[in-house]
């Protein structure tokens, strides 16, 4: 697919040497949301604001003033991004209306680099979910075949990349939220090391495995974009120190690496074709140079099981808040403190948030807190030590990013379970917080397939070098 | 009441649980002001506090200085590793749905508060004390169909120390309650004004024939020592009344009705709320190092029973030493005059101090001293030298508390000062003997108490400026003696 975008450092390039204007790009991005609406990919566009902060910007440009390295270089942030000039509903009704009285600090900082946000991207309601099936306000259409979903739950940013509407859009990966829809939609997705990141201003969905990264078309314009939203955050104590090495600056070298290929991910439930993809990106990287080897984590087939008891009892306490008392939806026939807390949340939460708060709560509850979010913990830990012991012996770490290609929309609507296993790839990259990358792999039944790389803690510079010297040979 | 026959059959066990809150500049997870005494609702909050979508709480250092302070207080260590937690409750004061306390590993695990009673040594072991955010305030308006909610009390940092069941009496209670209060001021914790509500009190109290303990109530919200003394009493009462006649206590969360002087029931055990306690996923674990705690050690300031001490090597009685200790700026104030005169100064202005002490149950006037212990010193020598009686001392010592300034210059100003020059003294105590001839034959056949008749004389004709011991010693010179 031919882009009409050039490379993110090349268009901002082209606006700071005054060959194209931050006005013209934010215009081009809002006329390819408005031809696309079909797509649902966005929830509501920033059109007011982002033309005030291109025009802001062309001044600054035509004055010779210092204006950042994403110049006028237009994106979409998923809708649980707090942002100015519209609301941020995470697609939840009980935050339909909620006006952002500040801005998350990954949008502060690409709005310091000159960066402008044009729209907020639909997602399943508060990120609970694998295809975007769970917004509250409308299901996004996979890009390549409208009839199915585009992954979740950045389904919106991972649609509006590759229907060209931005050169990039930020999700969040709390189970596989990134990589996933990259997967199924056919862009990369990256997500960083646990904490690399800032949470602030972020909506909430399982703190202690929620990041938030880059949806592009390239592995060098996810590097870019890291580069200038990574690092400590005052506002977030769980920030870490970022490389003082530039995440542009990849390490290019694939002869010599050593890559296991995860055995536990290349046998049940692996649709053929997608197995077929991930085969031949092993081979290609093999002749490339790259040692490629079959590395067991017996416990990661029990990860899936953690995730879905320790995410629930974060969700149950993070959405807490969410009471209609001081923002968002509020009950207007509520007559009293209970009616008004039972009926906002009732009719403020869909579906799937409850099911998860009444998990969470569940296993939260004192006599069941041993015997779930206890032995889930414990795992937790068992499975950081499997990965440590297998990066002693690989630097990085290969298999899918799911199990199958794109499914049709409505087909695991019905069966939660069968809808939580399409994270059975990606979320122990979240319980361990290592880093992971989908970058595409070819197609299978003419859907993308991705190819997930994942790294240890904090290589996030060497794995993105790897994805970025993969990429091209899987081109 | 209780017969005290009746009542001695019963062993009586009370627990403690203390809030203190922390006197950090800001609040315990937000940089916003934490002193919420005079601000109009909801005007110290930010969208932390608010529990704003995607606000993430930041630990305020300062809070884990005070807490390590207070753990010394406590006679122990702070924990080299300690974590929060979410306990979870719906209430509109609770903006996120939960409250971030300490449950599984708290700052202070251990500790023990040591103090007299009635002369007597008492021992109470803490079982652990944890960090926490306040909530923030209701308000129900009487007669109307909504209650207000004020967020600037929320995030105020917040110790809660928690006693082992050591108490066995309400006095005890009480003294225990006063030991903490002394405690937390000294270590310089808390400002624990009673009266702006820092300090409060919920008191668990059980009775029972054997060594078994009984059905335990909690009194919460006592916000005096007063209160804890009779809640704790009352309970007591109420308590044993009820298993005299043949009825059972039930477990359960008590109010105080200061009025009524009673306690009454506010919640049962059945009511009692699943908190759903889990690790806060978004602040990393408390970590102190050796030499931190090393660092926080020496910068510990003296503590109450090490004052008492030194009150007590001045001689000083009891009540006397209790009255003071109440007070860390009058204590603070003996110590250096001390250090730097001697015992007889010390004690001195010791006395000044006591009798200018308020109520150990009104602190709302809490205040520094104004005056240094080099203005103290000064004055007291002046007593000392006789330049200035006993009387006069008091006065300037009044002025000098509440307004500062050079006791000399004010006894000059004030016309004060003692006449202390022999001469003056000499001729006035002529005039005298001249004016009571009967007086003075009357000493000198040996009746001395006359003697203060005449010295009476002698200050009544200079104004009250002579110094009377020089006097005496003038006139004795002056009939031959």
């Amino acid at each position: 697919m031919i882009s009409q975008w050039d490379s993110i450092a090349d268009t901002a390039d082209q606006v700071l040497t005054g060959q194209v204007s931050a006005t013209e790009l934010v215009q081009r991005s809002l006329s390819t949301i408005a031809d696309k609406q079909e797509y649902n990919a966005v929830i509501a566009t920033i059109a007011e604001r982002a033309n005030e902060r291109a025009k802001e910007i062309d001044t600054r440009v035509a004055a010779g003033e210092e204006v950042g390295r994403l110049a006028g270089v237009p994106f979409v942030a998923k809708d649980n991004f707090l942002a100015f000039g519209a609301e941020t509903t995470a697609a939840s009704n009980i935050l339909k209306g909620f006006d952002a009285p500040y801005q998350a600090t990954a949008i502060e900082r690409l709005e310091a680099e000159g960066a402008i946000c044009v729209a907020k991207a639909n997602l399943d309601a508060f990120a609970h979910g694998s295809s975007t099936e769970n917004s509250d306000f409308m299901t996004t259409s996979n890009p390549h075949d409208k009839n199915k979903v585009p992954g979740g739950s950045s389904g919106g940013s991972a649609a509006s990349v590759i229907l060209d509407m931005a050169p990039f859009a930020l999700g969040t990966d709390t189970g596989g939220s990134i990589r996933l829809p990259a997967s199924f939609c056919g862009a990369v997705g990256y997500k960083p090391t646990y904490g690399l990141v800032s949470r602030s201003g972020v909506v909430a969905m399982a703190s202690s495995t929620d990041v938030i990264g880059p949806l592009t078309r390239t592995v060098e314009d996810a590097a870019i974009v890291m580069d200038v939203i990574a690092g400590r955050d005052p506002l977030d104590s769980t920030t870490i120190d970022r490389d003082e090495v530039s995440y542009t600056s990849l390490p290019n070298n694939l002869a010599g690496q050593k890559i296991g290929i995860i055995k536990e991910y290349m046998t049940d439930g692996l649709e053929q074709a997608v197995r077929d993809r991930i085969n031949e990106s092993v081979e290609k990287l093999r002749t490339a140079g790259a040692e490629l080897v079959e590395v067991s984590l017996p416990s990661i087939e029990l990860a899936l099981a953690c995730y879905y008891i320790i995410m629930p009892a974060e969700v149950s306490s993070n959405l807490s808040r969410y009471d209609g008392q001081r923002y968002g939806f509020s009950h207007p026939e509520a007559a009293t403190l209970d009616q008004s807390y039972n009926w906002s949340r009732s009719e403020g939460f869909g579906n799937e948030a409850k099911r998860r708060i009444m998990i969470g709560t569940y296993v939260l509850s004192s006599g069941y807190y041993d015997a779930y979010y206890n032995k889930a913990q414990k795992l937790r830990t068992r499975l950081i030590d499997e990965f440590n012991s297998a990066f002693s012996r690989v630097d990085f770490l290969l298999g899918p990013t799911a199990p199958t290609t794109a499914f049709d929309i409505g087909a695991n609507i019905e069966d939660p379970l069968q809808m939580y296993l399409t994270d059975i790839m990606t979320v122990a990259a979240n319980l361990v917080g290592i880093p992971g990358i989908s970058i595409p792999a070819g197609q299978a039944g003419g859907m993308p397939v991705g190819l997930q790389l994942l790294a240890p803690q904090r290589k996030d510079r060497e794995l993105l070098g790897l994805a970025s010297e993969t990429e091209k040979i899987l081109v | 009441m209780v017969r005290p026959e009746i009542r001695s059959g019963y062993r009586v066990t009370i627990g403690i649980e203390c809030h203190v809150q922390l006197k950090t500049k800001t609040k315990l997870f937000s940089a916003v002001g934490n002193d919420a005494r005079e601000a109009p609702a909801n005007t110290l909050i930010s969208h932390i506090d608010l529990g704003m979508p995607g606000a993430l709480p930041v630990l305020n250092e300062a809070a884990v200085v005070l807490a390590s302070r207070a753990a010394f207080a406590l006679g122990t260590k702070p924990q080299p590793f300690s974590k929060f937690d979410r306990k979870h409750y719906f209430y509109p004061d609770l903006p996120n749905g939960y409250q971030i306390t300490q449950f599984y590993d708290p700052i202070i695990k251990g500790g023990v508060v040591t103090f007299d009673v009635a002369g007597e040594q008492r021992q109470v072991r803490i079982h652990e004390a944890h960090l926490e955010a306040d909530a923030g305030k209701s308000t129900h308006p009487v007669g109307r169909d909504y209650s207000l909610v004020d967020l600037n009390r929320a995030g105020t940092p917040l110790l809660e120390i928690v006693s082992e069941p050591d108490i066995h009496s309400s006095e005890d209670a009480r003294a225990y309650a006063r030991e903490l209060y002394l405690l937390v001021r000294y270590a310089d914790v808390s400002d624990a004004s009673l009266y702006y509500g820092n300090m409060r009190f919920d008191v668990n109290v059980s009775v029972s024939k054997t060594d078994e303990l009984g059905t335990r109530t909690e009194t919460k919200n006592l916000n005096s020592f007063r209160s804890v003394e009779k809640a704790a009493e009352y309970e007591i009462d109420r308590q044993i009344a009820l298993l005299e006649s043949g009825e059972a206590v039930v477990q359960e969360t008590r109010g105080w009705d200061d009025s009524k002087q009673e306690t009454f029931s506010q919640r049962g055990k059945e009511e009692a709320h699943d908190y759903r306690y889990m690790p806060d996923p978004d602040l990393p674990p408390i970590v102190l190092s050796d030499d931190m705690i090393a660092e926080f050690q020496k910068s510990m300031p003296l503590l109450p029973n090490i004052y008492r001490d030194v009150l007590k090597h001045l001689g000083l009685d009891l009540a006397t030493i209790e009255t003071l200790i109440d007070s860390p700026a009058n204590t603070k104030l003996v110590k250096n005059v001390l250090d730097e005169s001697d015992a007889q100064h010390a004690k001195r202005v010791a006395n000044w101090l006591v009798n200018v002490s308020t109520e150990d149950d009104d602190d709302s006037q809490q205040s520094d001293n104004r005056v240094s212990a080099e203005a103290a010193i000064k004055l007291s020598k002046m007593v000392s030298d006789n330049k200035l009686s006993s009387t006069s001392a008091k006065e300037i010592w009044q002025e000098i508390l509440v307004q500062g300034g050079d006791p000399e210059a004010l006894a000059q100003s004030k016309n004060l000062l003692q006449v202390s020059d022999q001469g003056e003294i000499a001729s006035i105590v002529q005039a005298v003997l001249a004016e009571n001839p009967k007086a003075a034959e009357d000493i000198k056949n040996g009746e001395m108490k006359a003697i203060g008749f005449l010295v009476g004389q002698v200050m009544k004709q200079s104004k009250g400026k002579a110094n009377p011991t020089l006097a005496q010693a003038v006139i004795k010179a002056q009939l031959g003696l």
